[in-house]
């Protein structure tokens, strides 16, 4: 403390200002300390191969036993079902009971529905197959009759469809994803159900009406690449029975077949078509567990004058992850499973990278150069962000482009995204992982001590997560935790849409997750920023 | 390495060694260095009060409606909070030790005590009284919650729940079994922080030992390796002693599961212990 020490402050530099003044200087001071310690350096690296490492290896055991094929359970590509893929490349289910004839080019179907019924496995009597003896009455949820026209028979084929469902009321879908709903409530004799499509060119338009003289247009939709000659008609399918607990989560989800039977009369086609009807089953291989119709070899299909009975299984959907398919199925989101522990060694390196100056003292010099705490902050921030970004996206670029092909190896439906949401759940890992730096960095300045912060930073990601998804706690708990804790920034992973028309369950595992993937992202930034405002005011207001 | 020191009479650094090198002493240094700062004592309460608000809030949330069977079990969801409350162990683990590489205690504790395994022992010996007798409290209010409030939420004996008590032999062996875990997670954390000695990097590393593995698990789906993972990782077979339902398929009984868990703190403190003997501090 002599007054040597003390330099006069040069004539160029402002109060407050750094050695060369702005706030590149600063960034460029916190780069040269984060780079000349080489342990921070080889941690970050680190990072990024257990990130691979642990991906790959989740991708390459995401492996689920299958059918017994001759005493020796079957693994591997030999699981695999035969899979189509719907008209946006998406993979579906499309099974199917199918009462139809062709229609060549303009016309029109209308059918009203009398009764739509349903029987399902009785889930406490054990294993059951449709047909057996042990189906109880009942219907589920998304079971649905009623009438469509179909490119062709061929499973994944452009349709639009009218129908009835178990308890969602009157819907209008198309092509797998699309579904518009129309009047609420159920089909029965007395209050029945009329139906209407027509086909104009590349166009459907579907109607609905509760008498037959008043009709509703529920919705109007294109269809690409639909040839002069459809298939239209009747048909019947209804998802699996499944029974997921109310408190909880995934674990007690049990799953059995469900088959769907509509009851159609006043059926009356316009236009070009031949006037016999044929029962063909869609898709009779379908998923393991749902055997389309009645059973093997029996008609789809019973007719009594103008009264028609179809019963089907199966849907007419895209395949989500979760039980709900009976399709074993993994998301490119497997392969990026390391990033757990990526997360656990760049937030130790983040959280070091504030607060290893508390205990060299390093501070007090850092300060006395920028005394603007804050922009010594925010140098930290972006520097540390900015390193956990580039570490983490070079690793799940890896992840995905070494996992994902191990996972379609594995006898499991590997549920394939659109390239821009493969980046968007790519970029979208990397600035997790860049968030939860930042969050380490703040939490660093404010404890001063690395451990805490480390602990903190990695406990309020995983924990949230583990105990939602190993169903520790109730589903509807789980959910919340992932709404509002900085977990739920793990929803930028997702990478298949949630469908209104599908059942699914919210599964961490499989990458769904209670809120959407922006949304998610956004909680996670809010933490963020609350964290370095935090850290921001304890800065100001303390004592190097 | 002055003449001075060299002519010091044999008799006094004898007796200098004697009194360093003894257990008890050891005991008595590391007793007086934990309870005259404040971080393990607000530690050992971080200890206690998230692991009983974690399992109360976890029992808290959970109910039975009548129509429904809820495959649930009320004793392990009772001690739900140990999968917090070992990360704050962890770090108390970890800071016993890495503490005085830190701030370079470290060297004057050795220059006093030469016995290096006597200064490790008495801090594991210290470490784990202490985590046991913080653990016994976390995990009795966390027992002590779920009995009052799981029979108000439809676990009633009536629906065929045993009462969460320690008179019912499974949740007493999970109970005691739990705060046993709390121990020898603290025990293979300080192995770990001796051969790391940063206190950084070392509870990086405890907490991938804690919390990567059940992360595994959960999305590997091939069966061999969950069997593995479920059978020989720390926390999962560790984990298993809170297990009092479906216990036939377990992967592994669950004293047999906190025996594994044990082997990994054993050979943990062994290794810190060979790391300590060898390397300069």
């Amino acid at each position: 403390m002599t007054t040597q020490a003390i330099s006069p402050p040069r004539p160029d530099a402002g109060p407050g200002d750094g050695p060369r003044g702005g706030f590149g200087a600063v960034l460029r001071a916190e780069w040269t300390k984060f780079r000349s310690v080489r342990g921070w350096v080889i941690g970050m690296i680190l990072a990024a191969l257990l990130m691979i490492f642990i991906g790959v290896f989740a991708a390459a055991n995401s492996t689920i036993g299958c059918g017994i094929n001759g005493g020796a359970q079957e693994t591997g590509r030999a699981c695999l079902p035969y899979v189509p893929h719907g008209p946006g490349g998406e993979i579906v289910t499309d099974s199917f009971s199918f009462v139809r004839q062709p229609l060549t080019g303009n016309g029109s179907i209308t059918a009203r529905v009398t009764a739509l019924t349903g029987e399902h496995a009785n889930l406490s009597a054990g294993p059951t197959q449709v047909g057996g003896g042990t189906m109880v009455p009942g219907l589920v949820a998304w079971a649905k009759a009623g009438i469509i026209i179909k490119q062709s028979t061929r499973q994944g084929s452009a349709y639009a469809a009218m129908m009835v469902t178990g308890s969602n009321g009157v819907r209008m879908q198309y092509n797998y994803t699309g579904d518009i709903a129309g009047m609420a409530g159920s089909a029965s004799a007395a209050h029945p159900r009329w139906l209407r499509l027509t086909r104009s060119g590349g166009t459907i338009t579907g109607y609905e009406s509760a008498d037959g003289t008043h009709w509703t247009v529920v919705g109007t939709v294109q269809l690409t690449g639909l040839p002069s000659t459809v298939q239209v008609g009747m048909f019947a399918t209804s998802p699996g029975y499944t029974v997921t607990q109310n408190s909880f989560g995934g674990a007690s989800t049990n799953g059995g077949p469900a088959q769907a039977t509509g009851v159609f009369d006043d059926v009356s086609l316009t236009g070009s078509a031949p006037g016999t009807w044929t029962g063909t089953t869609v898709g009779g291989g379908g998923p393991a567990g749902l055997r389309p119709g009645a059973g093997p070899g029996s008609a789809p299909y019973t007719r009594a004058g103008g009264t028609f009975t179809v019963t089907g299984s199966g849907d007419i959907a895209p395949v989500t992850p979760g039980p709900g398919d009976g399709l074993p199925t993994v998301t490119i989101g497997q392969s990026l499973a390391g990033a757990f522990l990526g997360l656990i060694a760049i937030v130790t390196v983040a959280a070091m990278f504030f607060s290893t100056e508390y205990r060299r003292g390093l501070i007090r010099t850092t300060l006395a150069a920028t005394p603007r705490r804050g922009a010594v902050l925010a140098a930290k921030a972006v520097v540390i962000g900015a390193v956990a970004f580039v570490t983490g996206l070079a690793a799940a670029v890896v992840s995905i482009a070494v996992g994902v092909p191990r996972e379609e190896n594995q006898g499991t439906v590997l549920l394939t995204a659109p390239v821009l949401t493969e980046v968007r759940v790519i970029v979208g890992t990397a600035a997790m992982l860049a968030l939860a730096a930042v969050i380490a960095v703040a939490l660093g300045a404010i404890l001063r001590r690395s451990a805490a912060a480390i602990t903190i930073a990695v406990v309020i990601v995983v924990m949230p997560f583990l105990l939602s998804a190993l169903n520790i706690l109730p589903a509807g708990v789980g959910d919340w935790l992932l709404r509002l804790t900085p977990a739920a920034g793990l929803a930028i992973e997702q990478s298949i849409p949630r469908y209104p028309q599908v059942a699914t369950f919210t599964s961490p595992i499989q990458g769904y997750y209670p809120l959407s993937p922006y949304a998610g992202f956004a909680v996670l930034c809010l933490w963020t920023a609350a964290a370095l405002a935090l850290a921001l005011i304890v800065l100001r207001r303390r004592d190097a | 390495m002055s003449a001075a020191v060299q002519a010091q009479p044999a008799a006094t650094l004898a007796t200098a060694a004697a009194r360093g090198t003894g257990l008890r002493d050891a005991l008595h240094a590391e007793w007086t260095k934990l309870r005259t700062v404040s971080g393990p004592a607000w530690l050992l309460l971080g200890v206690v009060a998230l692991t009983i608000a974690v399992s109360t809030a976890a029992v808290g949330a959970t109910h039975c409606p009548q129509d429904l069977t809820c495959p649930v079990d009320t004793t392990k969801l009772s001690l739900t909070g140990v999968q917090l409350g070992q990360a704050v162990v962890a770090i108390l683990a970890v800071l016993t030790i890495s503490n005085e590489y830190g701030s370079g205690m470290i060297r004057t504790t050795l220059a006093a005590m030469p016995n290096r395994l006597a200064v490790l022992a008495a801090k594991a010996i210290l470490l784990v009284a202490l985590v046991l007798a913080a653990g016994a409290v976390a995990v009795f209010g966390s027992v002590l919650a779920a009995h009052l409030i799981l029979p108000g939420h439809g676990f009633t004996a009536a629906r065929g729940f045993h009462p969460v008590w320690l008179s019912y032999g499974p949740t007493l062996r999970a109970a005691c079994g739990s705060v046993l875990y709390l121990g020898l997670i603290a025990l293979m954390s300080l192995g770990v922080a001796v051969i790391v000695r940063d206190s950084a990097t070392s509870i990086g590393v405890v907490l991938a030992l804690l919390y990567l593995f059940p992360i595994v698990l959960a999305f590997v789906g091939n069966p061999h390796w969950q069997h593995r993972l479920d059978r020989w990782t720390p926390t999962v077979a560790g984990l298993t002693i809170q297990a009092t339902t479906g216990l036939r398929s377990l992967a592994i009984s669950p004293w047999g599961g906190l025996g594994v868990l044990a082997i990994w703190a054993a050979a943990a403190l062994v290794a810190g212990a060979l790391a300590l003997r060898l390397r300069d501090a």
